[in-house]
């Protein structure tokens, strides 16, 4: 094949003339695909709860108000003064770093990674972004994802929670149209609340029953960043995971171990990875 | 198309794979993609054909196998098959279900092609001898 382009050039048979036949072997693997990026997000988890941190990976499609939430959320903690959520935010997008200025404005450490063409973020760009945070001076930190609902819900980041974003102008069915990504979510947000009353063909109930559809029972909440509606349910929900992380945390090593206390990861006798079923997840895998 | 950064991770696996049992070069290897892992298997497929050239793999067709969907219902502790959007018990209608297969994203085996010599088959006791190449 052409190294260039990749088209199906005529190549000679491998076994080149002269040299004697190989024997030929099948090695039986049964390893996650991923399992080098599901390492290092094991490898991030474990920087995260040293430092005793919740981190949060949101994503959703773009323009779906990802950042706008994030500075309601700033302004809202600051406004709790000494009790308020110290957080700091990694951005990714594949190009300016406009969110992170945006964020920094409201004096919050922001890291920006642009991935140039990446669809996603990956457990090895996290690691990248966290040598420039101070993890332990920070109570929640948000990785902003690539807008994109297909890509990033492949990737492990090494986070404790996800959040999908689902703005109205978007439409109800998006949770059908996207299972992979929304069943990855422990928490549903319809963004842009405010906006119902324009769009009378989105039901916030009929995209709860399409989450519903996924297997999932995340939370399906409505709020809006612009005119405050729903923010505390949003607020408390937050509060409540970073409370029983920290719990999690104190409990104890072995509960520190890659993955306890997120539903579905665990580790095996290989790297630690991370999918949801409970039984024969490997056994119905071989061949 | 994060389906070629999942093929290079796949291809970095493999070449590992290969330098451990000494192999000349890897003849196949096979996958199980299920339909809710988040990866489609046609451009996996595509993806691979450009990512492999250079490698080990360089001419080893990818075997891609298909898993379906089934879960367990937590209500009544049944199982059936289920759409990727659509994921409830088909006995008693309820949600809350555990997922039983269909999100598999594993290499699941690698045939390659080793060296004549036998001890590179005794240092590896998960590797099972095929007919000879060329036979």
């Amino acid at each position: 094949m052409c190294q260039t382009c990749g088209c199906a050039l005529a190549k000679a048979p491998a076994a080149a003339a002269g040299r004697a036949p190989g024997r030929m072997v099948e090695v039986e693997v049964v390893r996650a695909l991923l399992a080098d990026n599901d390492h290092r997000a094991a490898h991030n988890r474990a920087h995260f709860d040293a430092a005793g941190v919740l981190v949060v990976n949101l994503m959703s499609s773009p323009g779906s108000g990802k950042t706008a939430l994030l500075e309601a959320t700033i302004k809202a903690e600051r406004e709790r003064g000494g009790a308020g959520l110290r957080i700091g935010v990694i951005e990714g997008d594949l190009e300016t770093d406009n969110d992170a200025r945006r964020i920094r404005r409201h004096g919050v450490p922001a890291v920006q990674i642009t991935t140039g063409g990446a669809c996603h973020l990956d457990a090895a760009m996290i690691h990248g972004a966290i040598d420039e945070l101070d993890l332990a001076g920070l109570d929640v930190l948000f990785i902003e994802n690539v807008g994109n609902l297909v890509c990033p819900a492949g990737f492990d980041l090494g986070h404790h929670q996800a959040v999908a974003l689902l703005s109205v102008t978007e439409g109800d069915d998006k949770p059908a149209k996207y299972p992979v990504l929304f069943r990855a979510a422990d928490l549903v947000l319809i963004s842009k609340a405010d906006l119902l009353a324009h769009f009378d063909d989105f039901d916030p109930l009929r995209a709860e029953a399409a989450v519903r559809g996924l297997a999932s029972e995340a939370p399906v909440v409505a709020l809006s960043a612009r005119d405050g509606s729903g923010l505390q349910r949003w607020l408390d929900w937050l509060g409540a995971r970073v409370a029983e992380n920290r719990r999690r945390i104190a409990s104890g090593p072995e509960a520190v171990a890659v993955g306890v206390g997120q539903p579905g990861a665990h580790a095996h006798d290989g790297p630690a990875h991370h999918h949801v079923h409970r039984r024969r997840h490997h056994e119905a895998n071989r061949p | 198309m994060h389906e070629f950064s999942i093929c290079r991770s796949l291809l970095g696996q493999v070449e590992a794979l290969a330098v451990e049992h000494r192999a000349r070069r890897v003849t196949s290897l096979k996958v199980a993609v299920g339909p809710l892992c988040g990866v489609e298997p046609g451009l996996l497929e595509r993806a691979y054909s450009l990512a492999r050239c250079g490698t080990v793999a360089d001419a080893a067709p990818l075997i891609v196998e298909t898993s379906p969907i089934v879960v367990e219902c937590r209500t009544c502790g049944r199982e059936s098959a289920a759409a990727a959007n659509r994921l409830i018990c088909a006995h008693c209608g309820d949600y809350r279900v555990e997922l039983v297969s269909g999100d598999e994203l594993i290499l699941l085996s690698v045939e390659m092609e080793c060296s004549g010599a036998r001890e590179a088959e005794d240092d590896a006791p998960d590797a099972r001898p095929l007919a000879a190449a060329g036979t």
